[in-house]
């Protein structure tokens, strides 16, 4: 089953990225983690998001055109990246998500993806 | 036999094992549970025409699973099913082949209390599924309307399929951690009977019967589980005593004064031989503390007396293994007996105020020891916020009946059995 990995990363986390003490620890969690995937063959696709501030959010309604600066929601945890992963089960899925460097300082949510016919 | 008869037999003895197998590649527990009512169908039709197969469970096997693939023929082409499909036609070819039906019952109670399903749907769904009880039964039992009951199974078992909850032995490393929550799940059956011991209408006796069911099963299954036997141990000291609970007229008899005579010996000796075992196993746990405790107050039976001071210090034991509000109040209970009532007060006052507001066993502790010291008028306030927050009404009368006066003698509310 192909599950996608939803990591949300803290303010902290983001922060960390470019912070000149910290940025060498975070990113070095992240490739250690991306590599342990690669390595296992599972990921069928993947990238990272630039931080909440640099998103932009768009409703339409009623015709009108509504164009906000920042995220859809002003949490303490925001998507930093995710990945699509083809495992056997949940509990493998499970497995990766326990993994990741964000679970330990936000959250993980696993989602299996819809299985389009074909 | 009557054909009518077999087919009854087998869907009481073989439901779970049945829905396990035929739910084990699809992970579809309902579409198992459909196919498998399809089957008994056709068994009543068949099987007084044509006799009762040789192996009945092998028959409504695979017919059940020739529904399954019927019906995700018809279902249409997703690929999922397509794959679904293959494993369930090479598992028909297998299984046409040996006459054994493996047993997954136990793949299928890891799923039902997998962490990805909430905790308070997990002993409804194992209920349903390993032991076929029916929603409105089940919803009874748990005090909810039938339909709500209903909603969160096909919810539950949606959340298998859809996640992709696997139908198996959890690895090694979540082993102890799963088979916890399976026990948990089974416990929480066993609690619906627990609070309810009227027993005047069969419906809203609860489980805990059902639950015992499910835990020697669960130690049928993993022989090896010092906690499963712990947990089987627990349920039959505890059951034991059920008759006993209530008075002919229906009032609450506490622990104390109880009538051993009308305890259940054969229940205890199982109970004590469980506890044996799990003891030789060497990996103490909560539920063999809790077995061991009503161990201690079931050999009053023999002995005449509760040894406090035994129970005080396997209380002592969990509390430090799994500190919980119902641990430590027992454990102040305890000790109240065991040593003086100050001593009991002085634990309770050690456990976090905004732990007990609302917790009843706290509260009724709390007076039966401020009676002992002899402060009746704090024993009053205690005992009557003790009523303000039980359930069941023949406790309720009982510690209406026992509340402490300002004067007059000392008897005092006792503590409400909790298991």
């Amino acid at each position: 089953m192909e599950y996608m990995l939803i990591m949300n990363e803290s303010t902290q986390n983001f922060e960390q990225r470019d912070d000149p003490d910290d940025s060498q620890a975070y990113w070095a969690g992240w490739m250690a983690y991306v590599g342990a995937l690669n390595e296992a063959g599972v990921v069928r696709a993947g990238g990272a998001l630039q931080a909440p501030h640099t998103a932009t959010t768009v409703r339409s309604r009623n015709g009108e055109i509504v164009v906000e600066d920042g995220p859809f929601a002003d949490s303490k945890e925001q998507l930093g990246g995710y990945f699509v992963i083809e495992v056997a089960d949940l509990d493998e899925a499970l497995g990766w998500a326990r993994r990741c460097p964000s679970a330990v300082s936000a959250s993980v949510e696993v989602r299996p993806l819809l299985s389009m016919a074909g | 036999m009557d054909a009518y008869r077999a087919a009854e037999e087998v869907a009481r003895t073989s439901y779970g094992r049945l829905v396990a197998s035929i739910a084990r590649s699809t992970r579809d527990i309902a579409a198992a549970e459909d196919a498998l009512a399809d089957a008994l169908l056709a068994a009543l039709e068949r099987w007084p025409v044509d006799g009762i197969p040789d192996r009945p469970e092998a028959w409504l096997t695979t017919v059940a699973r020739r529904r399954v693939i019927g019906a995700i023929r018809r279902a249409g082409t997703a690929s999922r099913n397509q794959a679904d499909l293959v494993r369930l036609r090479d598992e028909l070819d297998e299984r046409t082949e040996s006459s054994v039906i493996p047993d997954s019952r136990l793949e299928l109670m890891y799923a039902c209390a997998h962490p990805a399903i909430d905790r308070s749907v997990r002993s409804a769904l194992m209920l349903q599924t390993v032991l076929g009880l029916d929603a409105a039964r089940i919803a009874s039992a748990f005090v909810v309307a039938p339909a709500t009951m209903g909603q969160r199974l096909s919810r539950a078992k949606a959340k298998i399929r859809d996640a992709g909850i696997p139908l198996a032995v959890p690895a090694a490393n979540e082993l102890p951690a799963r088979t916890a929550s399976v026990l948990d799940a089974v416990y929480a059956a066993f609690g619906t009977g627990w609070d309810d011991p009227d027993g005047t209408d069969a419906k809203r006796r609860g489980l805990t019967g059902e639950a015992i069911r499910l835990a020697r099963l669960v130690v049928e299954l993993l022989p090896e589980d010092a906690e499963a036997r712990g947990l089987l141990a627990l349920m039959l000291h505890s059951e034991a005593r059920r008759p006993a609970r209530r008075a002919d007229d229906g009032s609450f008899v506490p622990l104390a004064e109880q009538d051993v005579s009308r305890w259940s010996p054969p229940m205890m000796t199982e109970a004590e031989h469980q506890l044996a075992v799990a003891s030789r196993l060497r990996r103490i746990g909560p539920y063999q503390l809790h077995a061991a405790i009503q161990s201690v107050h079931n050999r009053r039976i023999v002995t005449g007396i509760t040894d406090w001071r035994s129970i005080a210090r396997l209380y002592d034991g969990l509390v430090e293994l799994q500190p919980s509000i119902g641990a430590m109040v027992a454990q102040a209970a305890a000790h109240g007996e065991a040593e003086n009532p100050a001593a009991g007060l002085a634990l309770l006052d050690a456990i976090d105020e905004s732990l007990v507001a609302t917790y009843q066993p706290y509260w009724v502790t709390r007076a039966h020891l401020l009676v002992g010291i002899g402060d009746r008028t704090a024993a009053r306030e205690a005992a009557t916020r003790a009523i303000g927050l039980t359930t069941d009404s023949a406790v309720r009368r009982h510690l209406l009946a026992t509340l402490p006066t300002d004067a007059g003698p000392s008897s005092g509310p006792d503590r409400a059995e909790t298991p």
